[in-house]
């Protein structure tokens, strides 16, 4: 345990700066799988043709591993982060494309259609109407691939884009336990913080409306209420 | 001036072998209610949806107002013509004032102070106590209430044409006459040109001015309670109507059933046909559609006194009267 702190406070093993490339790697990798996931299944919802392509091409992406991407972008990006960048969002899309589309389909028809019959605009069904629904889906789906993005941005030192995947790899060829534990420990936990995170997050974006229990706890509140009068 | 006219309106839905609507022309009367009756797969919810282009016509034309609606915007026909769907359809993540604010919201013009006064206005009229229920979701709500709040929705923007489609299928016999009073009385107070979709002839007859008959897509009849009973077109139209069932109840129900007394008529005086309180009401109705009389004075058959005037209308709500509750007695019976 002391030898784990040595080697994080030891400047010449640079724990916050490999810290910070770590999560930008990761954070920038999220943002850019939310949006192009979203926005691609909110692009290929209203065709039946597109979302079967896009939705069988997410299931066959999800088969290939990660580190094949690595090693294909590598000859067109070089090395560093953006080969690596790519590779996770690749990895992040499937998740986010899955769930905002079966999200987008589980909608009742006759929601929409009401909301189409009072003049509602293509937008304001998208703002007002879809997107509140299948937030909570979603975020489901970002939380997936988040964990996914967080466990398997270690990948990135091969590429030389350093990060906590740096200390793994030398600890396994230095043959240092310690510097793998400094790896491996900050992954594991924020892949855990990640987890938590997302799961309250995706609990609040869910509308009163569509929770279950606060539904039924609103309804005992009224039946006490009733008992009182 | 109609306010809304269909002229040879046709769709045929891709890959059908024939049109679900199939050259259909009439004219609802504006301020007037024109119920479309049929069986199921007739095409009604079909031609209603054309109106406000939910669906687009394979050909012919609709006219609103004077105006082609395939020349208006889509969402600015939308925004002025209230729409009860079907399968009432509420945004499960609003709250009931909030479903029945959003119309007018996206509509645009109205102020917070008068939307909140209309949302409670509103639920007030279709029976659903604001106080209890402004803040519940539509699912904390049952079937016909979620029907009620969709009709309160239509309603906000107080819209001049209102497309019904079947709002009240899902009410028990209590709240769904309770509901048709409502309706009468909003259509005696503002008169808006209503078409409205109806799977029960019983109802169709309370609430139509007209009633457009609809089989396979094609318009049967278009007529009043009383000529749908009187001069069925077809076979199909004397069934749908139990045509032949109240016609003999008119045989042996007498004049003074029916009897009103403050008509147009009774304004004008005596130039009306007169009739003894021993005739029947198929007489009487025989002789209004003969005449094209406005009215007939009736006078007891003893003393000669004028005892009221009969009008089409006044045999029409005595036949709703009768036939009602004759289905009424089945349904017990069964
Ligand atoms: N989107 C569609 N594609 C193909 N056919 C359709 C479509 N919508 C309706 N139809 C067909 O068109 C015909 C008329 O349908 P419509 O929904 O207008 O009937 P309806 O009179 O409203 O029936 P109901 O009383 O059951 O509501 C039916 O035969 C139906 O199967
Ligand atoms: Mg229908």
């Amino acid at each position: 345990m002391n030898a784990l702190l040595d080697f994080i406070a030891d400047p010449h093993n640079n724990f916050m700066g490999q810290s910070i490339t770590y999560l930008r790697i990761c954070a920038i990798s999220i943002m850019l799988a939310i949006v192009i996931g979203v926005v691609l299944a909110v692009a290929v919802s209203r065709s039946p043709v597109l979302s079967f392509i896009a939705v069988n091409l997410s299931g066959l992406l999800r088969a290939i591993p990660v580190i094949a991407f690595l090693v294909a972008v590598v000859p067109f990006l070089g090395i560093g982060a953006p080969p690596a960048t790519v590779a996770l969002v690749i990895l992040g899309i499937p998740p986010i494309l899955l769930n905002t589309y079966t999200g987008i389909r589980g909608i009742d028809p006759a929601t929409i259609d009401a909301a189409k019959g009072m003049g509602m605009t293509y937008w304001q069904i998208l703002t007002r109407i879809q997107a509140p629904l299948i937030l909570p889906i979603v975020a489901a789906g970002v939380r997936t691939s988040a964990v996914q993005i967080v466990a398997t941005a270690t990948l990135a030192a091969i590429t030389g884009a350093g990060g906590y995947g740096a200390y793994i790899f030398d600890g396994f060829n230095t043959f240092n336990k310690t510097a793998i534990l400094a790896g491996a420990i900050p992954v594991a936990v924020l892949a855990l913080i990640i987890e938590v995170a997302m799961g309250w997050l995706e609990r609040a974006l869910t509308p009163i409306g569509i929770r279950r229990e606060a539904v039924q706890s609103q309804m005992v509140v009224k039946q006490g209420e009733v008992a009182k009068a | 001036m109609a306010k809304i006219s269909f002229h040879a309106i046709t769709k045929q839905y891709p890959g059908t072998s024939r049109p679900a609507v199939d050259a259909v022309s009439f004219d609802v009367a504006e301020g007037s209610t024109c119920m479309l009756v049929g069986t199921s797969g007739s095409g009604k919810t079909t031609l209603l949806r054309m109106v406000n282009r939910l669906i687009e016509p394979t050909s012919g034309e609709i006219v609103i107002d004077g105006k082609n609606v395939l020349q208006e915007n889509p969402i600015a026909l939308r925004r002025r013509i209230g729409y009860v769907i079907q399968q009432v359809g509420l945004f499960p993540h609003l709250t009931i004032a909030e479903n029945v604010r959003v119309t007018a919201e996206i509509a645009g013009g109205w102020t917070k102070q008068r939307l909140d006064k209309r949302v409670d206005e509103l639920l007030e009229l279709v029976g659903l106590p604001p106080a209890e229920y402004r803040k519940r979701f539509p699912r904390q709500l049952s079937g016909g209430q979620q029907q009620r709040v969709g009709l309160a929705r239509a309603l906000a923007t107080d819209p001049a044409i209102m497309l019904m489609d079947e709002p009240f299928g899902a009410l028990d016999a209590i709240t769904r006459e309770r509901m048709q009073n409502e309706l009468l009385r909003i259509q005696r107070d503002v008169q808006k040109t209503i078409l409205f979709v109806s799977h029960d002839i019983q109802e169709a007859f309370k609430l139509g001015e007209q009633i457009a008959v609809l089989d396979q897509g094609k318009l049967i009849q278009l007529g009043t309670p009383v000529d749908l009973l009187a001069q069925p077109a077809n076979d199909f139209v004397r069934k749908l109507v139990g045509g032949d069932s109240i016609l003999r109840q008119l045989e042996y129900l007498p004049v003074i059933d029916a009897l009103e007394q403050d008509t147009v008529a009774s304004a004008r005086g005596g130039d009306v046909p007169t009739f003894l309180s021993d005739a029947t009401l198929l007489q009487a109705m025989l002789k209004l559609l003969e005449t094209n009389a406005p009215a007939l004075a009736v006078q007891d058959k003893d003393t000669q006194q004028q005892l009221g005037f009969i009008t089409l209308a006044s045999i029409n709500r005595e036949i709703t009267h009768a036939h009602g509750h004759k289905t009424e007695r089945t349904e017990t019976a069964i």
